[in-house]
């Protein structure tokens, strides 16, 4: 009995070693470069420097302000649209949301561009509206990541307690703020989370619009093609802790099945 | 809501979604170099694409790369998820957390810890494709894992015990009733993996070798250039890609109404 759970267990060996191997130890040598100079001396030089600099600084509240955006902006599309596929009039709910998730699957850069031609024959020139062309492409790039979470979320609401809610006298914008906004929001937390992070170091999407390199992620590539390995640990380091930081903060809304539901 | 009010914003909203993508289809069967401008009919961009080598081998190299990388992960994350399901409570949660780990890291910082590791610490050359398809493995596994472990979690796991208790070698029973229990996550997890290949930038730009491209460094690098040729081929790739993902999906909603009977 014994030989048999383990022969089962022992299945785990090498995912657990290659997690090890290549999820794990690389974070470690990110730190360990984040915290050393190009000697290999222990040193916090790195981090003063990022934040003394004014560039650097000024790049990561630049991040900030475009994934802010971007998420706000994909929660006010998305959250209609998810809730109209979820309880709206609609009979074929999974064909809709199908429609709506289908461009997740075509490679991103090919969207942006698809996009970019398009802006770039109603604006003549995209440098006009630098900043609204970037929050639009990606607006436009995760708005499928928002739709799912928050959809997922709705069609588990019960239909019962809604229906509970306006037979004890709600009218219809009440039960929207007290019963199906408060438990949606599972769903807008899972939702935040796979928009919030990827725009703020999505470099690519400026890039491929007007080849600016403004954003946090860019700074690591500028970072890695000068072979600055310790100054790109630097900002992997402080995404790290912004990342952590969101994660702390969903998981006290979202069950650990959130996030998987978005993917598939 | 009214319902004229939940067409328009149905409508609204699909229509930003889907309207740059098929402005660019109708134009990729012209022989017009930009958008808004009026030409005839041509197929020369679909010529262009399978006939110019730097494309085919571009696409090729691709698909083989996410073929293997979701194989790979596949592999990994199923075994991984059943050797987790039935550990420690511990094992099982540290396996869970650095599982985490990629699916909530940004990609750029994936990529680069990555590259790191394999060229400045293991000193593994990038032309050896190694540290490429490693990145993208890592970056894909953890979601097979995802997908597997609800289905293990919805199994029936006296059938395993029965298996054994009839005669069946552990390997023989994982094989014969373990795996075709989980066996639509371990597709899902597979086609999440490919697509998770196809669509990845930051992973391949940082540990690729110089002379290979997938399609998004490439389509990265060709809007810097002004090669209308090729930008006009790839509006073509687009066209393909976005009928192989349309076919796909109204394929897996009719094998899902199948078994839904």
């Amino acid at each position: 009995m014994k030989n048999r759970t383990l022969s089962r267990k022992q299945l785990a060996i090498p995912y657990a070693i290659f997690l090890l191997l290549f999820v794990v130890l690389p974070l470690l040598v990110v730190i360990y470069y984040g915290f050393t100079d190009k000697a290999g001396n222990v040193s916090f030089d790195n981090f003063i420097n990022f934040f003394k600099n004014g560039k650097t600084i000024g790049t990561l509240v630049y991040s900030l302000a475009i994934a802010l955006l971007t998420t706000i902006f994909s929660l006010l599309l998305a959250y209609p649209v998810a809730l109209i596929i979820a309880k709206g009039a609609y009979s074929q709910k999974a064909k809709i949301l199908m429609i709506f998730v289908l461009p997740m699957w075509i490679n991103f850069t090919l969207r942006i561009t698809a996009l970019k031609e398009i802006l770039t024959l109603i604006e003549g020139n995209l440098a006009h509206y630098q900043f609204f062309n970037t929050i639009l492409c990606m607006v436009y790039d995760f708005l499928p990541f928002m739709i799912m979470p928050i959809y997922n979320s709705l069609t588990k609401l019960d239909n019962g307690l809604i229906e509970a809610a306006s037979d004890l006298g709600a009218n219809k914008f009440q039960v929207f703020v007290k019963v199906i906004l408060p438990l949606s929001v599972p769903g807008i937390v899972s939702g935040v989370t796979m928009v919030f992070l990827p725009s703020m170091t999505n470099y690519v999407v400026l890039d491929m619009i007007y080849n600016s390199t403004y954003i946090m992620g860019s700074l690591i590539g500028s970072y890695f093609s000068a072979y600055d390995w310790n100054n790109g640990s630097v900002i992997s380091i402080i995404l790290l802790m912004i990342i952590l930081g969101i994660t702390m903060i969903s998981n006290k809304y979202t069950d650990s099945e959130g996030k998987t539901e978005a993917v598939r | 809501m009214n319902k004229f009010f939940q067409h328009i914003c149905i409508w609204f909203v699909l229509i930003f979604l889907y309207a740059p993508i098929m402005i660019l289809m109708v134009y990729s069967f012209t022989d017009s170099t930009m958008i808004g401008t009026i030409k005839n009919f041509s197929l020369q961009n679909y010529v262009t694409l399978f006939t110019t080598p730097e494309l085919v081998s571009m696409i090729v190299g691709t698909f083989t790369l996410a073929i293997g990388v979701a194989l790979l992960s596949t592999f990994l994350g199923t075994t991984g998820a059943i050797g987790a399901f039935y550990s420690k409570k511990r094992t099982r949660g540290a396996i869970e957390m650095a599982n985490q780990i990629p699916v909530v890291n940004a990609d750029v910082v994936t990529g680069f810890s990555i590259c790191i590791l394999m060229i400045i610490f293991f000193k593994v050359r990038k032309e050896t494709f190694i540290p490429l398809v490693i990145g993208q493995t890592a970056l894909c596994t953890p979601f097979v894992y995802l997908s597997v472990l609800p289905r293990l979690k919805q199994m029936d796991h006296s059938l395993y015990e029965a298996a054994l208790d009839l005669g069946c070698t552990t390997s023989m029973a994982l094989r014969k009733v373990v795996v075709p229990q989980i066996v639509p996550g371990i597709i899902s997890g597979f086609m999440t993996a490919i697509t998770l290949s196809l669509d990845d930038y930051f992973i391949t730009t940082y540990t690729k070798p110089a002379t290979f491209d997938t399609i998004s460094t490439y389509v990265v690098n060709a809007t810097r250039g002004s090669q209308t040729e090729i930008k006009t081929a790839l509006w073509a790739l687009s066209t393909l890609i976005f009928v192989l993902a349309a076919l796909y999906v109204v394929a897996q909603n009719f094998t899902k109404k199948k078994e839904a009977k």
